[in-house]
């Protein structure tokens, strides 16, 4: 028979996970460059492996504290920014989502390689770079601690409570930037570059802001995203950037909230999914091996943002009344 | 269409622009845009080829010719939107060649586009602070620190209330720009232009796709502009609008400037009807546009 006690809590320890903020972080990202600017960044996962990688390869290799580290990692995904929107940023929007996801392979691939394994780990990844970060944590008790269905160690905490904290600021950030003059010229520039050109607005420079700024938001949901787990490459995948773009388009593109319901969303309901389909496979609900029901849970994410996507175009929290004017 | 406009006063025509015989490419008084040699090749095509021409200070400036004489790509190399082949030109004395588009709208020359560019999902009131040039908001550092800019966004907005008053937009402020008709966001996009106090407001066919009723208050916003010291370049194909309201009208064909003078004797220019109807257009109209050939006969008969 199935347990629903451990199914409903362990979709609930999914809403305040440290990966259900790594995800929102990156989808926030996307949501400066799509929702805001009109970028299409493709790239995404690329971003973040730069972000885990940085900070992983900065203490393993370099013995970098943590604050280095992580700079390392953002003035990395700085440089890629660069690298794509230099030649790209010119031209049309279609051209920036060719290269990003051309580039974000590139980097994955890269790190990969047996070349450079000393450094990168190869198809093994990385581990053991956590130990400058955990002594940063002040809660120190043994066990687990929490209430209901969330009870976590120590060390789970402390990713929770700084996932979460950096999702938190950079909601603030996006929000006041996106009310203030700064942010109604990347709107204008979504709306007709050429029109935003037209009244002495330096385009290309604002889009180049823009794709470093969501690309720093994808690098550090990348170190929060390791904090539970170790670096490994497969993980960088385009899927990773198409889940993160499900989560934007899930919660509403040009809205600060929107990823992060999103992303709380669609962690619920795939834990959800995953369980009870693991579940009713045991009891003999469903004909299909335990392989088969692991893939079948992403084809029930896929149904139901479809339906979100018919029956809800704007998203989760978007606005419904820009749905209005599209064509 | 616009037959119907009958205008209730008539424009006071600024006179004495010109210096010698109004020819092509003659020399202006005052002028506050030169272009020289401005040549703009498409593959075999030649688009523009302008040997000279001279834009006159605080007049009405219309550019005339028929489909495909290059007045939009003139515009476009004008604005920095299209680079030339060949060429110089320039703004009040400053040279505009390999000047970005965005730094030639600093300057104070400020386009509108043929096919209308409100900013959709924009409400019209962010349309309108868009056009405001030198914001300390739209810096990125500054743009977290609110009380850097609020103080001057405050003046923008009540500078742009002002001009949506003027244009009538003002009960729509808050509405998105994609709610608006046609004629309003024409309206909408020469209110944003005039956000920055442009010098030189050059516009691409104001009246295409509006309806007659709106005309004739877009002439008169466009006569406004004059009498408040700026200078007007545009492009039309509305030969009555043009008449009404130009001071000095330039016609191109094929890329170059065929002739020049002020409008009532431009049009009965050779060159002129050549370049509208064809140099045997008593022997075979061919492809020409009849309605353009209507509208240049029914001046031309309203003159006599």
């Amino acid at each position: 028979m199935i347990d629903w006690g451990t199914l409903f809590s362990n979709a609930a320890a999914e809403l305040i996970s440290p990966t259900t903020a790594a995800y929102a972080l990156a989808a926030l990202g996307l949501a400066v460059h799509f929702g805001y600017t009109g970028l299409l960044n493709f790239g995404q996962a690329g971003f973040m492996a730069l972000g885990a990688y940085g900070y992983a390869i900065s203490v393993l290799t370099f013995g970098f504290p943590v604050w280095a580290s992580v700079l390392v990692g953002i003035a990395a995904s700085v440089v890629f920014a660069l690298i794509l929107g230099i030649p790209t940023l010119r031209l049309r929007a279609d051209y920036l989502a060719i290269v990003t996801i051309a580039a974000a392979e590139i980097v994955r691939l890269l790190f990969t390689t047996n070349t450079f394994v000393d450094v990168t780990g190869s198809a093994n990844g990385l581990s053991e770079y956590k130990d400058g970060y955990r002594a940063l944590n002040p809660f120190s008790f043994e066990g687990k601690a929490g209430f209901g269905p969330w009870m976590f160690s120590a060390n789970d905490w402390w990713n929770i409570v700084v996932g979460w904290s950096v999702v938190a600021l950079a909601c603030v950030l996006v929000w006041l930037l996106m009310r203030s003059p700064w942010g109604r010229v990347l709107k204008g520039i979504r709306e007709d570059e050429d029109a935003v050109r037209a009244l002495g607005k330096n385009v290309y420079s604002y889009k180049m802001q823009s794709l470093i700024l969501g690309g720093v938001f994808g690098t550090l949901a990348g170190m929060i995203f390791i904090m539970p787990r170790a670096v490994i490459p497969s993980n960088y995948a385009t899927s990773l950037t198409f889940f993160v773009w499900a989560i934007l388009l899930l919660g509403g593109a040009a809205t600060v909230l929107g990823p992060v319901v999103g992303s709380v969303v669609f962690w619920v309901l795939l834990s959800f999914f995953s369980g009870f389909i693991a579940r009713a496979v045991e009891a003999g609900w469903i004909p299909i091996s335990a392989v088969q029901a692991g893939q079948l849970r992403f084809i029930l994410v896929g149904v139901a943002i479809m339906l979100m996507v018919v029956f809800r175009p704007q998203g989760l929290i978007g606005n419904k009344k820009e749905m209005a004017f599209v064509k | 269409m616009s037959s119907d406009i009958t205008p209730t006063n008539k424009p006071v025509k600024t006179v004495g622009l010109h210096v010698g015989d109004a020819a092509p490419g003659c020399r202006k008084v005052d002028p506050i845009l030169i272009a020289d040699g401005v040549k703009r090749t498409f593959g075999g095509l030649t688009a523009v080829d302008v040997e000279h021409v001279e834009i006159p200070r605080g007049a009405i400036t219309a550019l005339i010719g028929p489909n495909g004489a290059g007045k939009t790509t003139f515009f476009n190399l004008l604005t920095g939107f299209d680079k030339p082949d060949s060429g110089t030109w320039s703004f009040n004395g400053t040279s505009l060649a390999h000047v970005p588009a965005f730094k030639v709208a600093r300057m104070g020359l400020i386009r509108t586009f043929q096919l209308t560019k409100a900013l959709a999902l924009l409400s019209v009131m962010d349309n309108m602070k868009l056009g405001a040039t030198g914001q300390l908001g739209e810096n990125i550092f500054r743009a977290l620190l609110p009380f850097l800019w609020r103080k001057q966004d405050e003046d923008i907005e009540a500078k742009a209330l002002e001009l949506l008053a003027r244009f009538k937009l003002d009960a729509k402020k808050d509405d998105y720009a994609a709610s608006l008709s046609g004629g309003q966001r024409k309206l909408l996009e020469m209110a944003r232009a005039l956000m920055s106090d442009p010098k030189l407001v050059m516009l691409d066919e104001p009246m295409a796709g509006v309806n007659p009723a709106l005309t004739q208050s877009l002439l008169d916003h466009v006569l406004g502009l004059k009498a408040e010291g700026m200078t007007v370049l545009f492009v039309e194909h509305d030969m009555h609008m043009v008449r009404h309201i130009a001071d000095w009208v330039i016609v191109m064909a094929e890329g170059r400037v065929v002739a020049e003078g002020d409008p009532r004797t431009v049009m009965e220019d050779q060159a002129v009807i050549d370049a509208y109807l064809g140099a045997h257009h008593d022997t075979d109209l061919g492809q020409t546009d009849t309605g353009h050939v209507e509208a240049l006969k029914e001046l031309i008969d309203d003159e006599q």
